[in-house]
Order: C-alpha cells, then sequence, then structure tokens
C-alpha cells in the first residue's frame, strides 16, 4: 500500500466489462475533486485523453479476462502497479459474460458473426485473479461509489478499508429493512451474498439478486434447498438465480450447476 | 432496572379504549419520545407512535421457523400480535453509533471529540413481558456487567416501560420456558392486558410509583372481580397456545459436555452463517468498531456497528479467524446464548421470544436443536465445570 508517500499515480484500466464500474468512480460527484486533489489520476481514458506514463501506485483494473490479447495485456499492467485493485464482477468473477463459459463459444461465435475467424476470444471469460495477483477485490455490479471512495481513502490514511465479507443480511438488520425472504416469501440471496451495497434492493422490496458475489461462507446448497422446499422454486429457477453477474464465482457456480438438467451437466 | 423501585400501591384498575389515547397523550404531554409497535412494509415493527391509530389494530401474525406473514384479524385488538422482527434493542444500543471523531489541529496535534448523546426521553409502549425481559437482560449485561457501556446508559437512563402481557403468542414462542412470559407481575412501570371479552379495555397494574403516578392522572375505573377473571383467562388462553418448550434442565451441563456432539455438524449442514438469529435476538450485544477517515486525511471517525458472533472477522486475530467453521460459530452462539452467558452474567441469554427462529432464512430451530442433543445425549459426558463469574466474586 502506498499510504503516507503522499499523492500516488492511479490508473484505471478495462477489460471485458460495461465500464459502468469506471464511472462510479466519476459518479462520486461529492467527493470526486477531493480525490482529484489527493490523487494523480495517471490514466483514465473513461475520464481523459491525457495519459501519463507508468508505473503507477494504484492501478484499478474493470473488467474479465476474454481474449488472448487480454491475457498478455492483464500482466503488463500487473508489472507497472504496485497496487493492483480490481473493481466490478466481471474483474472479480468474470461477469455476465461468464455465461459463456457454461456454453459452448465455438456455437456462439459461428452463428452470431458473419465471418466468425475475426473474432479472436477464449472459450471463458474469467476473474483478473486467475490471471495475475490481486492486492484487493471491490464486488458488485457496478461497484458502490462509496466502497472505492472508502479504499481510496484508506489507502491515503494507510490504514485497512473497511469492506465487510460478511452477508447481506446484517445490512439489512443494521438499516432496519423487513427481511423479504421471510415476510414476503421473495427468493432472496442476501444471505450467501458479500455486503458492500447497503442491502439495496431489499430496502425497495426486493430479494438480492447476488451481484456482490457469494459472502464469506455462503452455504449455497441449504439456501436453495430451502427456495426448492418452501418457496416452491424449480431447478431452472434457482439455475437462474445463482447464474447471473457472478455466474462463475466459485459457490454460485457449483451451486447452478447442481441444479442444472443431468444430461446437460457437467 | 436500576435500584428497585418503590412497591406501588394502586390497585389494577381499568382503561377504555379512548383511555388508551389518553394514556399515550399524557406520555407525549410529558415530553417522550414513544415507540411501540406499528405495521410497517407488511411486518409489526417497533416506530415512534403519535396516536392510537399508529398501533396494529386488526393485525395480527402467523410464525413459523424462517416463516412470518401480517395477517388480518377478525377483532379489533391493539395488540393481538407476537414480537416482530425489532426489539427495544434497536433503540437502547444502536445498530450504528458514532463514538468520536479526531480531528487534526495542526502538524502534530489532534483533537478527541466525543460523539454527542442526545438526552431523551423514552418511553415503550406496548412491550410483551419477554422484551422487558430481555431490557432486564441487556441491563445485567450492559449496565451491571464489569464495564458500564456509556451509550447504553445513557439511552437506559430516562426510559419509561409501558408493558402489554401477552394474549397472541406465535408458534416459534417458548416464553413460559424462559419464565418470562406470558403474563408479568413487575419489570415495567405499567402492565396493562388487553382484555377483549365485552367492552373492549385494558386492565393496568402500576409496576413502579412512576407508573402509579401517571395513573393517577388518568380518568379510570377500578378494576372489578370480573375484568381481574378475565385477565386470568387471557394468560391461561395464550399458556394453552404456548406448545413450544425448551427444556432448560442442567442445559448447562448439557450443552457443555456435548461439544462434540454430531449434532452440531448436522446444524452447519443448514446454517447460513448469516447472522439474521444474533441481529434480531434482543439480548445479543456484540459489536465492532469501524474507523473511517476523510479524503483530506484532517478526521478520523470511530464508530461502533452491531457484529455478530456468526461473522469470520469476530474472532480474527493473528492471520485467521479462531472459529472459521460454521460449526464453531454456532456452537459459540448456542452454548454462550443458553450456557456460558450464565456463568458470565447468573442469567440465561435467552428469553424464549422466538425471534431466532422465525427470522433465521431457513428455519433452523434452536429449541429442536437442544432437544435433538438432549435426546442423543452420552450420559458419560465429562460435564463442563461451571466458571465462577467475575460478577460473583466482585
Amino acid at each position: 500500500m502506498t499510504g503516507g508517500i503522499g499523492r500516488p499515480t492511479v490508473a484505471v484500466w478495462k477489460f471485458a466489462s460495461c465500464d459502468g464500474c469506471q464511472l462510479s468512480l466519476l459518479s462520486a460527484e461529492d467527493e470526486l475533486l477531493t480525490i482529484a486533489g489527493e490523487i494523480e489520476i495517471a490514466y483514465f481514458l473513461e475520464a481523459t485523453r491525457e495519459v501519463k506514463e507508468g508505473p503507477y501506485d494504484i492501478s484499478l483494473v474493470e473488467g474479465s479476462i476474454t481474449t488472448p490479447d487480454d491475457a498478455e495485456r492483464i500482466r503488463q499492467v500487473r508489472d507497472i502497479s504496485t497496487t493492483l485493485i480490481t473493481i466490478g464482477a466481471c474483474a472479480t468473477a468474470g461477469g455476465i459474460q461468464a455465461l459463456r463459459n457454461f456454453g459452448d463459444v465455438e456455437a456462439f461465435r459461428s452463428l452470431v458473426y458473419a465471418r466468425p475467424e475475426y473474432v479472436d476470444t477464449l472459450a471463458d471469460s474469467t476473474a483478473i485473479a486467475e490471471h495475475v495477483p490481486v492486492d484487493l477485490e471491490l464486488r458488485g455490479c457496478p461497484i458502490e461509489t462509496s466502497q472505492l471512495v472508502e479504499v481510496i481513502n484508506a489507502i491515503l490514511a494507510g490504514r485497512k478499508p473497511v469492506t465487510p465479507t460478511h452477508s447481506v443480511c446484517v445490512e439489512c438488520k443494521l438499516r432496519g429493512n423487513l427481511c423479504v425472504a421471510v415476510a414476503h416469501g421473495t427468493p432472496c440471496l442476501g444471505p450467501v451474498t458479500q455486503a458492500g451495497c447497503n442491502a439495496r434492493c431489499p430496502a425497495f422490496d426486493r430479494g438480492c439478486y447476488g451481484c456482490f458475489g457469494p459472502a464469506e461462507s455462503p452455504n449455497t446448497p441449504s439456501l436453495a434447498a430451502w427456495l426448492e422446499e418452501e418457496l416452491a422454486l424449480e431447478h431452472p429457477d434457482l439455475v437462474r438465480l445463482f447464474r447471473s453477474f457472478n455466474a462463475d464465482a466459485p459457490a454460485f457456480r457449483r451451486e447452478s450447476r447442481r441444479h442444472e438438467p443431468e444430461e446437460v451437466a457437467t | 432496572m436500576g435500584a428497585p423501585a418503590a412497591q406501588p400501591k394502586t390497585r389494577p384498575v381499568v382503561l377504555s379504549e379512548d383511555g388508551l389515547a389518553r394514556l399515550l397523550a399524557r406520555l407525549h404531554h410529558e415530553g417522550y419520545e414513544v415507540i411501540g409497535p406499528t405495521v410497517r412494509d407488511h411486518a409489526i415493527v417497533h416506530g415512534p407512535l403519535s396516536e392510537v391509530d399508529d398501533l396494529p389494530r386488526g393485525w395480527g401474525d402467523e410464525q413459523t421457523p424462517g416463516h412470518y406473514r401480517l395477517v388480518q384479524r377478525e377483532d379489533d385488538a391493539y395488540f393481538g400480535f407476537a414480537v416482530g422482527p425489532s426489539s427495544a434493542k434497536r433503540t437502547l444500543f444502536p445498530p450504528r453509533q458514532p463514538l468520536w471523531t479526531a480531528e487534526s489541529r495542526d502538524d502534530a496535534n489532534f483533537a478527541i471529540i466525543e460523539a454527542e448523546r442526545p438526552e431523551r426521553r423514552l418511553a415503550f409502549f406496548g412491550l410483551r413481558p419477554c422484551e422487558v425481559a430481555a431490557i432486564a437482560v441487556q441491563d445485567r449485561v450492559l449496565l451491571h456487567g464489569i464495564v458500564e457501556d456509556e451509550v447504553y446508559a445513557a439511552n437506559r437512563a430516562d426510559v419509561l416501560l409501558v408493558a402489554v402481557e401477552c394474549g397472541a403468542p406465535a408458534a416459534t414462542c417458548f416464553c413460559r420456558s424462559m419464565s418470562t412470559g406470558p403474563g408479568m407481575e413487575s419489570g415495567a412501570d405499567l402492565i396493562l392486558t388487553e382484555l377483549l371479552d365485552g367492552d373492549h379495555r385494558f386492565l393496568v397494574r402500576a409496576g413502579t410509583t412512576t407508573g402509579e403516578d401517571l395513573l393517577e392522572q388518568l380518568e379510570h375505573d377500578e378494576a372489578t372481580e370480573e375484568d381481574l377473571d378475565a385477565r386470568k383467562e387471557v394468560l391461561a388462553s395464550a399458556a394453552a397456545r404456548l406448545e413450544r418448550r425448551l427444556d432448560t434442565t442442567d442445559i448447562h451441563g448439557l450443552l457443555m459436555g456435548n461439544l462434540d456432539h454430531p449434532r452440531w455438524d448436522a446444524i452447519a449442514e443448514r446454517c447460513l452463517a448469516c447472522a439474521n438469529c444474533t441481529l434480531v435476538c434482543p439480548t445479543c450485544f456484540c459489536t465492532t468498531v469501524e474507523d473511517r477517515t476523510d479524503l483530506a486525511g484532517t478526521e478520523a471517525t470511530r464508530e461502533r456497528r452491531w457484529d455478530s458472533c456468526f461473522s469470520l472477522e469476530f474472532t480474527h486475530t493473528g492471520p485467521a479467524s479462531v472459529r472459521n467453521s460454521t460449526r464453531a460459530r454456532y456452537r459459540q452462539w448456542l452454548t454462550h446464548k443458553l450456557a456460558t452467558w450464565i456463568d458470565q452474567f447468573d442469567t440465561s441469554g435467552c428469553v424464549g421470544c422466538g425471534r431466532c427462529i422465525t427470522w433465521c432464512p431457513v428455519g433452523i430451530d434452536l429449541t429442536e436443536e437442544v432437544d435433538m442433543i438432549r435426546r442423543t445425549s452420552e450420559d458419560n459426558v465429562a460435564p463442563w465445570p461451571m466458571v465462577p463469574s467475575p460478577l460473583q466474586e466482585g
């Protein structure tokens, strides 16, 4: 970490992603000017064409690895970064595009593109940590702006960031949300999903859909069994529930696989 | 509660429905911020009460393990429900509590500014006997323990308790096993019993001289024998519906003598370690602190927030979490709640309210788990010694 060294240089990198997580930094409206004063934005194409040469103190990496070129590029980013922080579900778990990991990429390519041979892609969409060492992962689809600001704050102060890995349920209870699972019978991934969003969806009467990925000790088989027995979810429902933005996060991947029809399961 | 209040002399009285409204108005008039049950988001939770219409009149609840539904009652009962997910803990021992801020004054110095603790008069209106019992447990832990908790003490300083005996226990309740309900004789300033036979009315007994003074200012009737009989009927009927049991016979020896019981593994298969049970529990008091700094590096704040023995970070010491399995964490919670709490505080940590059963997202039921351990316990287990409480020694 760069605590105490003054004004760290920061680079923001994009891999396979929608740019939403990078935008979260620009969305930090109240803090943005202060942040810009405390850190030196050295490489952030979404915000400015001005580029300063590396190496960089901090690299924020958005997106997953889906092409051979990107698999090489992330290694270069790692080489020129003191601290590498991945931001968002794509970078930490492969993102929604990791749905390809459950299908046949060759079939997609030949069906979707007129000239499939122009498309150079990997079979899987994978998390950054599967390619290079990562110092800190920020979850979410997209990340929570306040968590990113907290991490920048912590780096500047040379302290550990407050980014708990417990369940979303803890945030619901702290906030005083009513439990939509128990009181409304709404399927909710909160008990197996990592906190960080301040329980946004349950606060609006919606079940958690797991965009922050698996919590620290996710007992997905038990939750899935309850959803099946008590809330009458069927196997295809369970596959869809666990297979979204964090489809390839190991705990969610295993759980969705468990509910696939047997002849397709691998 | 602090020092035992002088015993009131007032005989039971009866308030009409209007009398209930006047009691609430009286509390507001005396400057109390009144908190009590109210309907929000299809559940009965604690919230501010401005008038009796804020009470869940005509509403009841249906509770089973992992299941809660608000249901319309066939009568106009104001208190025809069991406890909801919130408790007095949320107000007296808040989920998030700023402790202090450090502000830098110049390069070398900083000032510590204690968080403000606003003075207020609080009245809880409509607490169940089990909820009053839970406050007594938190008092034991946070006021009369080894260290007095300043935040709790400040919040607890001027609190009035208006309890309502329970006529509508849920299927998850087991207060009789913990001797905390459905009726109560003392522990609150006023103890009400809602009577729905004949005229809708409330039998009221003063539990303290404060309660007695309040009653004297309200128009009321002396209670008749019929009123007293009606109360007995309410409690007998509630007791008859309280089917769930927790056998507490030598529960300390039972649990501490079965630390390696295979049942803990079976529970861990189901437990989500999501922490809901501890957060809805009206007596669980574990917290952590979070330190934050501002971007300019001139201000740091420390905030206390509810934590749980179910989180990994809770026992993170050195390189890892000491209780790194869900089995270890559930066992810690249950043995503390029902057994080692007695070592520490001379009381069980459980009041039998059943919140942990209802609000567990997969319906884990501690009464069933204790029963399973009891029924399959080997007789020759070595009993865990009772640890002398530092409170007793002091």
